[in-house]
């Protein structure tokens, strides 16, 4: 699945996170988050499990993230890359 | 390096000093007279007005080198210190240690002092934006942490000689009698400085509301005050309050209270005679509430309501389900008021409070009491300093004062914030040692430490949601994913210190 033009979804408050993804050539992935030092590995498992899913091989994926669950991310990155035009 | 008896590393020295690692809860016995200072001798029975900051500054006769103090009655709405500091910086003065009863964050002001080295040290735990730069190595200035008894310990041993302590004075005459009670800047209980006005070499009240003599009643006596300094402003009381003292709505904290509440119903202590500490955060005030209903329906005459006080615990002195509240602060300016007029809420020092080195201290009289925590681990120690980076964001407050007094000390947490789980394997920063931790409550269930079988038998017996704390911890790992450990540098940027001044936990310099 392809992105065709920026997409976003989410929120910034407490437990949730947005996801803003745009055109790219490669596939770049930014994590911003207020527990990156313990959960980075995770939640950057689980942003690959999802793009995988669809089969995004390209675009940027930029998170702020607030310290979503798993289930959360999933859906906010699914609803960005519908938004995106790639789905 | 040495490893004390929680498998801590802790260094040697720390800013020159000898440290010594904890081994347990009670055992450090203390080998020291009570600190001294010279005594002296006013000649005259005018005024000990001096002027303002500067001209008192002066009349202490502060140098390089020396150590100062202020208490934190007004928290967050403090502006005494940062204005010192700013006169201190405007005399020459340079390499000072504050030794203050605590730092907030209205107190980041003092950042650019530090970097110019008017300020060089912490022997007391800062809350706040100083700590995060320390913990990143962005600043470079030893903290010591230190549990409110510790800290009145510090001074009362004489560890910390604090030369000059510059005590915000809300209502006071001109002769240094003072109270917390009354004026533009009143924050109630005085009972962090009053350690500071019988230990601290020199003693200068400053206020913004001076009365005519006598200023009554008498808090701290014009017999430890050496002189006043007029202000135009200590600060602003309207934010001694910080935003969580509300009762939470969340369905979460409730359902925590709820089980908060089963587990000191359960521990039969909640009876006549019954005292109890809670704190100011939102599940805090819930329990509280719950408490005061069951003591009603029970028609329970409590003994002392202790520690930070809200107005919450003052309805229920008024009410008559306590016979008196012991007041270290006043979290609200419903205490304050209160404080002023009602006889049987007590100012108390921080010393008779919670300090482990006398003939004891309230703390250890009390049955019930709720305490917060950042982190939990599987053997109950209590994390309250650093948060989710790693940085040193709190002071320890009362906490492990109160943990190691009460008969059953309660944590109460949800087991998830923002994905951090609250319950795992190992806490960046002990802050309070399991051994004194009783009962840990979430909205997940409830661990109870073995050194309590009859409670955890009880509460099993009332179908409580008693789990083993591996379990807890597994259950929320399920939901968050297990978290990496925080990576850190070999360099200690701060010590905290228990009560008995012992050294618990160092933190060091974040890994960027």
């Amino acid at each position: 699945m392809k992105i065709c033009k920026k997409g976003q979804a989410g929120t910034v408050q407490s437990s949730d996170l947005m996801v803003t993804v745009e055109p790219a050539d490669a596939l770049i992935i930014e994590i911003e988050s207020t527990v990156k030092k313990q959960f980075e590995h995770l939640i950057r498992a689980k942003l690959e499990q999802v793009l995988a899913k669809h089969g995004t091989v390209s675009g940027r994926i930029s998170i702020s993230d607030r310290g979503a669950l798993d289930y959360a991310i999933e859906a906010r990155l699914e609803t960005a890359l519908q938004r995106a035009g790639g789905m | 390096m040495a490893l004390n008896s929680l498998g801590r590393q802790i260094p040697e020295s720390f800013a020159g000093k000898k440290l010594v690692p904890y081994s347990d809860p009670w055992s450090l016995q203390p080998h020291a007279e009570r600190s001294t200072r010279a005594i002296r001798r006013l000649s005259h029975n005018g005024s000990k007005l001096v002027g303002g900051l500067r001209e008192a500054i002066i009349a202490s006769g502060l140098k390089d080198g020396m150590t100062i103090s202020t208490h934190h009655s007004l928290r967050n709405g403090d502006q005494l210190l940062n204005d010192l500091v700013k006169e201190i910086d405007a005399l020459g003065i340079r390499d000072i240690k504050i030794a203050s009863t605590s730092i907030h964050i209205v107190h980041a002001e003092l950042i650019p002092y530090i970097r110019k080295g008017v300020i060089t040290g912490f022997e007391c735990g800062v809350n706040g934006p100083i700590g995060e730069l320390v913990s990143k190595g962005e600043l470079d200035c030893p903290i010591v942490v230190r549990s409110h008894g510790g800290r009145a310990r510090s001074l009362i041993t004489g560890e910390i000689p604090v030369d000059v302590a510059f005590l915000a004075a809300p209502y006071c005459d001109e002769y240094g009698n003072f109270n917390g009670y009354y004026g533009p800047s009143a924050c109630g209980s005085l009972g962090y400085a009053q350690v500071d006005a019988q230990h601290a070499h020199k003693v200068v009240a400053v206020t913004d509301n001076l009365v005519p003599f006598p200023a009554v009643p008498v808090g701290i006596p014009q017999s430890v005050v050496d002189f006043v300094a007029q202000v135009p402003k200590l600060g602003d009381p309207k934010k001694i309050v910080s935003t969580t003292t509300r009762i939470t709505t969340d369905p979460i904290g409730l359902q925590i209270a709820k089980y908060a509440a089963l587990v000191m119903e359960s521990s039969g202590y909640v009876k006549d005679g019954f005292s109890f500490q809670t704190g100011t955060g939102g599940i805090s005030l819930a329990v509280a509430e719950n408490v005061r209903a069951i003591m009603r329906k029970g028609k329970v005459k409590g003994s002392f309501g202790c520690g930070g006080i809200t107005g919450n615990f003052v309805d229920m002195l008024e009410e008559g389900l306590f016979e008196a509240l012991f007041d270290v602060q006043c979290f609200d300016l419903r205490a304050v008021e209160s404080i002023g007029r009602n006889q049987k809420h007590v100012e108390m020092t921080a010393g008779t409070y919670a300090n482990p080195f006398n003939c004891g201290s309230v703390v250890n009289r009390l049955d019930c009491a709720i305490l917060s925590a950042t982190e939990v681990d599987v053997n109950f120690n209590v994390n309250v300093n650093t948060e989710s980076m790693g940085y040193l964001l709190h002071n320890t407050g009362g906490h492990c004062d109160v943990a190691a007094g009460a008969k059953v000390s309660i944590v109460v947490a949800p087991s998830i914030r923002g994905r951090l789980p609250i319950v795992r394997d190992a806490v960046t920063t002990i802050t309070t040692p399991g051994e004194t931790v009783g009962v840990i409550v979430t909205e997940r269930g409830i661990a109870v430490n073995d050194n309590l079988p009859e409670l955890k038998a009880e509460l099993i017996r009332r179908h409580a949601p008693v789990k083993d704390i591996h379990q807890l911890r597994d259950e929320i790992y399920a939901v968050t994913g297990v978290p990496k450990p925080i990576e850190f540098e070999d360099k200690v940027v701060a010590l905290i210190e228990y009560r008995d001044g012992s050294i618990i936990d160092v933190v060091r310099q974040v890994r960027a």
